[in-house]
Formats: C-alpha cells, structure tokens, sequence
C-alpha cells in the first residue's frame, strides 16, 4: 500500500485549515478551518492504521477507533465554538475575530 | 491463677499492705484538705488497720506453711536452680508465667510434675508466683528429713535486654512478715495515737499524709525481692523522715535537724547503691534478686572480695540509715520532729532498715567478712563502738527524747553486732522487742510531754509519776525491758545476742561481748537517770501536769504489754517442759532457709544470763544511790576528778562529731574551695562570658549591615523589580487578537516540528 498520496491530501487540507484560521476573520469560518485541521488529521490516523494493518499482523483498527473519537469531540467542539459565535454576535452584532480584543494587555 | 491457689493469698499477695497505705497517701494528700482532722485521720487509721488485719493473716499463713509444710508440695514444681548460683530461669519468655517453686528436692519430681507448668501458666497480667526452690533442690537426698518452708517470691518482669530481666517483685517469708507485722502494728498506735497528740496542728492532714506515705514506703522496703526495689523503699522512708523531722519548719532548728537527717543519709547512700551495683555483678549481672545474690554469696566459686568490698559499701549505707558511728550524728537531732514520728520512724522502723538490709542480704556479709570464722569483724566492731558510744552519751542529755534518741543508736548498735557475730536470730529478734518497747518509751515522753506544756526539757520535769500514774506504769515496764530485766522482752532478746557473742561461730567474739555487757550496765544507768529526772522529786515546771486522755494511753498499755510477753516468742530451750513446741518459735518461723549460711546458734546459757542480771542490778543500785539516796561515792565526781571533767565535756560535745563535719570537713570545703571556685568564676568563666557577649555584639552588627541589608533586601527587592520589568515587557505581547496567538501557536509548533526532523 502507498501511503503517500494520503499523507500529501492530509497535509494540503492541514495547510488550507491553517491558513482559514489564521488569515479568516469570520468566526465562523475560523470554526469550519479547524474542521479542515481535525479531518486532515482523522485521515492521517486512518491512513496510518491501514498501512499499519497492510504490514501483516492483522487488522488494526485502532487508528479508525481514534478518528471516530476525534469527529465526536470535534462535533461538540464546534456546537462550542458555535454557541459562542452567536452569543459574540448577540454582544457586538459582529462576528469579525478581528473586532474581539478585550484582552489586550 | 490456678497454681497460686496452692499458696495462702497472703503470702503470694504481700504487695496489697504496702499498696493500701499508697492509696491512703494518695487519698489523704488530694482530698484531706475538705475533711475534718477527724476523718482525715480516720482513713489513716482504717487503711493502717486493714493492713494490720492483713499482716496478722500473712503471719498465721506463714506459721502455717512452716509448720505444714508436706502439705503444698503436691501443687508445687521444682525449679532446678543452677548450682552455680544463677538465676533460676523465669520459666517461659512471657512475664505472666505462673511457677510455684518446690520446697522440696527430689529432682525427678520436676520431671513428672513438668506438664503441670503448663496448667499453671495463664494468660493476663496475673502475677507469676514464683517459689524459689529450697537448697534441698540441690542436695535431694536432705528433702525427706528437711521439710521446710521456702520463701515465696512473687515476680513480675519490669524491663529487660537479652538475659538480664529487671524484675518487680515482693516476697515473702520470715523476715519481711515479721517486719510486715512490727511496722503496721506501731504504725497503727501511732496513728491513733497521733489523733490527739497533733491535735489542732496546722498542717495535720500533711502529717497524716506523709505518716501513710512512711508506712507505705516501709512495707514496701520490707518486702522487696530485689536489691533496686530496696533501694527505692529506703530511699522513700528517707524522703518522709526528711519531711516528718521538719514538721514544724517554721523554727530554723527543726528544718536544719531535717536537711542534717537528709544529707547525713545522703552521705551513707552513696555506698549503699555502690553496693548494690556491685552485688549485682559479682553475683554475674543477671538479676538483683537478694536470694539470687545470696545464693551466689553461698556458692564454692564466689569471690570473696568483690563480696567484702559489697558487703562494706552496703554497710555505709547501713551506717547512716541505721545511726551507727561515726554517722549517728543525725539521729538525735531528728527529734525534733512531732514525737510520735520519733516513735515510728526514728526508734522502731525506719532506723533498723539498715539491720534489715544486713540481715536480708546476710550470706553477703557472711561470707564478705567471713563473719564464721573470724573472732573480730568490722560489722560486729562498728556495733560494738556504737553500743558504748551511744549509752555514753546518754548520761549528758537533759531532753528526754535524746535520752531515747541516744538508746536507740546504743540498741541498733546491738542488732549490727548480733550480726557482726552471727547471731542473726538475736540481732531480729531484738529488733522486734525493741520496736515495741522503744516506741512505748517514745510514745510515753510524748505522753509526758504532752501532759507537761510541751516541753522534752527533763529539767522542768519531775515528780510526774503522782499525775500520770498511766504513762508512768507504762513506761517504767518500757525502761525494765530495755534494761533487759528478767522476764521482760529485752532481757531475752539482748541475752541472745549476748549468747551469740559469748559462742561466737568457730571462735568466740570476747571483745563484742564485753563491750554488749558494758552497754547494758550504761543502759541502766541513764535510763534510771531518765526514770529519777521524769518521774520522781518534785516537779520543777510550771502549771499543773495532766494525764493524758485515753486515746494516747492505750497505744502505750498495748505497747506495754508487747514489752512483756514478746520475749517469751523466743524461749531458750532450756525452758522447754513437756511435749509442746513453745520453745525458740521465733528463731523457727523467721530464720531463712534458703540461701542462708549455716550460723551457729547459741545455746542459752544460765551463768551468762545471771551475770548480766547481777551486772544491771548492780548498776541500777549504783543510779538509785546517786539519785534517789544522794549518798553515792560517785556525787560530785565531775567537780573532783578532772578526767571526768574532760569526759563530760567530750560527751556533751557528742565526741566533737559535729564539730568535725560540719566546721572541719564542711567548713574546710566551703572555705577555700568556695574562694577558689569565686576566683575561677570571676577571672575565668566571666571573661569568657563578656567576651563571648562581645563577639555576638560585634558579628550581629556585621551580619546586619552586610549581609542582612546587603544581600538579603538586595534578593527581595530585586525580585520585585525583575517581575515588574518583566511584566512590562511582556504586556506587549498580549494583544487579545485570536489569531495572532494561533499563529504564535503553529510557529512554535512548527519550530518543534523541525527541530524534531533535525535532531531525532
């Protein structure tokens, strides 16, 4: 098996989710780039386990167990994220990140 | 405990008396202060009382087990005992072990009766009752004619490492019965007694306290089973004759009579625990058990001179305690104490625990002097000094108590000689005949006292028999036994140790005797004195003298009657008619068997006993002359004869003994060495001090400015500083935009990233 392929979707998908989230202004847009970031990482964690099973020894389906772990805590993740966009929204009638920074020093 | 139920209750439980007048102390010394003088001394007396009752059944058990004593051995087991004379083992390694000793040999006994330690041992802090086997273990073939009665020692084990056990234990047997008898029965009239002789005292319930606390200290010395546990009961009657003596401390003289007692004992204290040390190791540092170290004492492989160096050190001790020169000197100053006190601790109990500790410990002196084969020891020579000392110094009192006090010292001086020369029996018999008597003695100068506006001054006394007919009934049957008057109980006692003199062990002690028959001619004499002072002329004080009430008469008609009848406890052999065995009981039922060294008793004998008579006749002739009939050779002798002059002058300066200790030994230690010590003090220890101060002075101001304000605010301040430049610096990056910080996050993670393709 060719793991390669795999590795360079994953890591263009990490690459986009990164740039989304660090050039993004919309909050929401932020969120989804994490998404993209938490995917590129479930196909990894796939992709690794398949390879790892191809090796002989058996079927090893841990890397699948992982990245079923990592979309349900990224579904609550983003119901967070979500809920919290909306109250910014309710707040400041705006969701640009670049407008929240009661926390400068 | 099953095998205890062999042994009369008494006997395996002596410690009962001694704890009882422990707890009165304790009652009487916490709760006293809300009682009246009535019930405070009503639990006094009850608890002296309770343990009178009980000392007469330990007597009765003991007279029992002597005289039956076929009758326990079924229950009994042999404890083989090395012949080495150590320590028969404690059986078992638990301390709670129950094993009754036999009194009887045959070894294979101990075989078949072995599986019965088992039964016997319970469980529990019950205590072990452990019987020490007779001699007849050793020498079996002897136990089928030689039933007698050993010593039950009953054992607990107090602390130990290895082999050595510190053991607690009381015991019981002749002797310390016979003094578990003596001490609650004066203490009991004394405690009566003292009712209304302290009557309205300030510190009344203090005395009742301290009286329990004395009896409980003296029962427990009596009935130690070791050496360390003496130590303590001798230690405890000294602390309460200390506090007694200085009843009334509010006058400089009694307080200083008290301090004198306490350290003149001190003094003689210091050899006796250098005795029991090494006693302890000669006899192979296992136990201080006086019948292990008595059995050592007796075996083939002692060394007689650790014993003799032991046998002396313990005798300073017995020097001091029990008033024997050159450490009497205490004796009669302590009668400043309340005169009941006197009776109790100065004449009939506490003075003779030194007779008591020889005659406890004898096979140590036995064989440390060589008492058997000797016609001169330094026991029997310190007695026979005190004897004649002590009677001399009588004649120049005019305090009746230190008339008294003076005999005591000539009459202890007796009970050392008696066991200087082997005659054990006649030294503990006269210790208890003279127990009786002398306390009714004191107890009746108390009487007079008391009757008399408290004074001991025999010059205002006089003519005393018309108003105290009691006390002068009572008291003249005291001064007839301590003359020693056929029948009376000292005549039998002191003819015994007389007797004991006379045969002597393998040779006789002439010079003892001599010195034994002076002494008692002496006692004649003063004690006339003391009778013509008191009780006859006309009377010289003033008021008009009382008798005293019945409450202080019927402890001296008791004593009184004691003063007759005991001697007859002790009837030579000679006396014996017909088949019942009434003769030499009291050498029968209080003489060891066990572990005692095989003295030779004296036989009585009839040309002796005349002659002592003739001799006090002779004297008492001589007093009644110089006093009643005023026509003696002797009336004005002092004035003549200048060698009387310079003997009077010698004695009323008590041998210049005091002179010595105190302006010489004290005075010469206080003198120079005080000065040198204050020279040392200011030129040496005051320099350093100063300077020691200086130097603290000196680096504290260095430490302040240098190290305090330099380097420790220095480190304080300049944290502060640093965390506040620091946050500043910081504050900058802080700029609450989401992003930056992410970006901030994946640089670093991307760092970490190449540094982990580079370097791993």
């Amino acid at each position: 098996m060719i793991l390669n392929q795999f590795l360079m979707l994953a890591a263009i998908l990490f690459c986009t989710g990164v740039y989304g989230v660090l050039a993004r202004r919309n909050g929401v847009m932020v969120l989804m780039s994490v998404e993209l970031i938490l995917n590129a990482v479930n196909i990894n964690l796939v992709a690794f386990g398949a390879y790892h099973s191809s090796l002989g020894g058996g079927l090893d389906v841990s890397g699948q167990v992982f990245a079923l772990f990592v979309i349900a805590i990224a579904a609550a993740e983003v119901g967070v994220g979500l809920a919290l966009v909306l109250m910014l929204y309710r707040n400041s009638r705006s969701i640009d990140v670049d407008d929240i920074d009661l926390m400068k020093g | 405990m099953i095998a205890a139920a062999s042994q009369p209750f008494m006997l395996t439980h002596v410690w009962i008396v001694p704890g009882l007048m422990a707890l009165s102390f304790l009652i009487i010394l916490f709760f006293g202060k809300r009682f009246s003088e009535r019930v405070t001394s009503g639990i006094g007396i009850f608890f002296i009382a309770v343990c009178f009752a009980l000392a007469c059944v330990s007597v009765v058990n003991w007279v029992q087990r002597i005289n039956h004593p076929v009758a326990d051995t079924s229950a009994d087991e042999a404890l083989v005992t090395q012949p080495d004379g150590a320590p028969a083992p404690i059986a078992g390694q638990s301390d709670a072990e129950a094993i009754i000793g036999a009194n009887r040999g045959p070894v294979e006994a101990a075989a078949t009766e072995a599986a019965k330690v088992g039964e016997s041992t319970t469980t529990g802090a019950e205590p072990a009752a452990v019987t020490e086997p007779a001699a007849v273990t050793e020498h079996g073939a002897e136990s089928e004619h030689e039933a007698k009665a050993s010593p039950i020692v009953t054992r607990w084990t107090w602390f130990g490492w290895g082999d050595i056990k510190f053991e607690f234990g009381f015991i019981a047997d002749g002797l310390s019965i016979l003094l578990l008898f003596t001490v609650t029965a004066i203490s009991l009239l004394v405690h009566i007694y003292s009712k209304e002789y302290l009557h309205g005292d300030v510190r009344f319930t203090h005395y009742y306290a301290f009286l329990s606390m004395f009896s409980a200290a003296m029962l427990f010395f009596v009935t130690s089973s070791n050496t360390i546990q003496m130590l303590i009961g001798w230690e405890l009657v000294g602390v309460c004759s200390f506090v007694l003596i200085g009843h009334w401390w509010e006058e400089k003289d009694n307080s200083d009579a008290a301090v004198k007692a306490f350290l003149t004992n001190r003094v003689g204290d210091v050899g006796l625990i250098v005795g029991v040390v090494i006693t302890f190791y000669a006899a192979g540092a296992t136990s201080f058990n006086v019948l292990h170290i008595n059995q050592y004492a007796l075996s083939p492989g002692a060394n007689q001179t650790l014993l003799l160096v032991g046998g002396l050190c313990l005798f300073a001790g017995v020097t001091s305690k029990s008033g024997q020169f050159p450490l009497h000197t205490w004796l009669p100053d302590a009668m400043a104490g309340p005169t009941p006190v006197s009776a109790l601790i100065h004449a009939a109990t506490m003075v003779v625990a030194g007779v008591y500790l020889i005659a406890r410990l004898y096979s140590v002196f036995y064989e440390g002097l060589n008492i058997g084969e000797n016609f001169v020891n330094y026991i029997a020579v310190i007695g026979g000094i005190t004897i004649v000392g002590g009677a001399l110094l009588a004649f120049v009192q005019t305090d009746i108590k230190k008339v008294l006090a003076y005999s005591t010292i000539s009459q202890l001086g007796y009970m050392v000689m008696a066991l200087g020369v082997g005659a054990w029996t006649g030294a503990i018999f006269h210790l208890f005949t003279h127990a009786f008597f002398k306390a009714c003695l004191f107890l009746g100068a108390g009487s007079v006292s008391h009757a008399a506006h408290h004074t001991f001054d025999m010059r205002k006394m006089g003519g005393l028999r018309k108003f105290m007919p009691a006390t002068f009934a009572t008291f003249i049957i005291g001064t007839i036994a301590l003359m020693g008057i056929f029948p009376f109980a000292g005549f039998w006692s002191k003819d015994e140790v007389l007797a004991g003199s006379l045969d002597g062990q393998q040779q006789p002690y002439t010079f003892m005797l001599v010195l034994g028959i002076v002494g008692a001619a002496m006692t004649c004499l003063y004690m006339s004195r003391l009778i013509y002072l008191t009780f006859y002329g006309d009377y010289r004080g003033h008021g008009t003298p009382h008798e005293s009430p019945k409450v202080i008469t019927i402890p001296l008609w008791i004593l009184a009657i004691g003063a007759i009848v005991l001697g007859f406890l002790n009837l030579p052999n000679l006396f014996k008619i017909g088949e019942i065995d009434y003769t030499t009981r009291f050498e029968h039922f209080v003489e060891p068997t066990f572990a005692f060294p095989e003295i030779n008793h004296a036989e009585f004998n009839v040309g002796l006993a005349v002659g002592t008579t003739v001799v006090a006749a002779v004297a008492i002739f001589l007093a009644y002359q110089y006093f009643w009939l005023r026509k003696s050779p002797f009336l004005g002798v002092r004035d003549k004869v200048g060698a009387f002059a310079w003997g009077y002058k010698v004695l009323d300066n008590k041998y210049y003994l005091d002179h010595l200790y105190t302006d010489i030994i004290v005075g010469g230690v206080k003198g120079p060495i005080a000065r040198a010590s204050y020279w040392f003090n200011n030129q040496v220890i005051d320099t350093v001090v100063n300077s020691a101060g200086q130097g603290a002075a000196a680096t504290g101001r260095v430490v302040y400015t240098q190290v305090d304000q330099k380097v420790i605010d220095g480190l304080v301040l300049s944290t502060g500083t640093g965390a506040d430049e620091s946050g500043e610096a910081l504050r900058h990056m802080q700029t609450g935009r989401v992003q930056q910080y992410a970006a901030l996050l994946f640089a670093g993670v991307a760092v970490l990233a190449i540094i982990l393709v580079i370097f791993v």
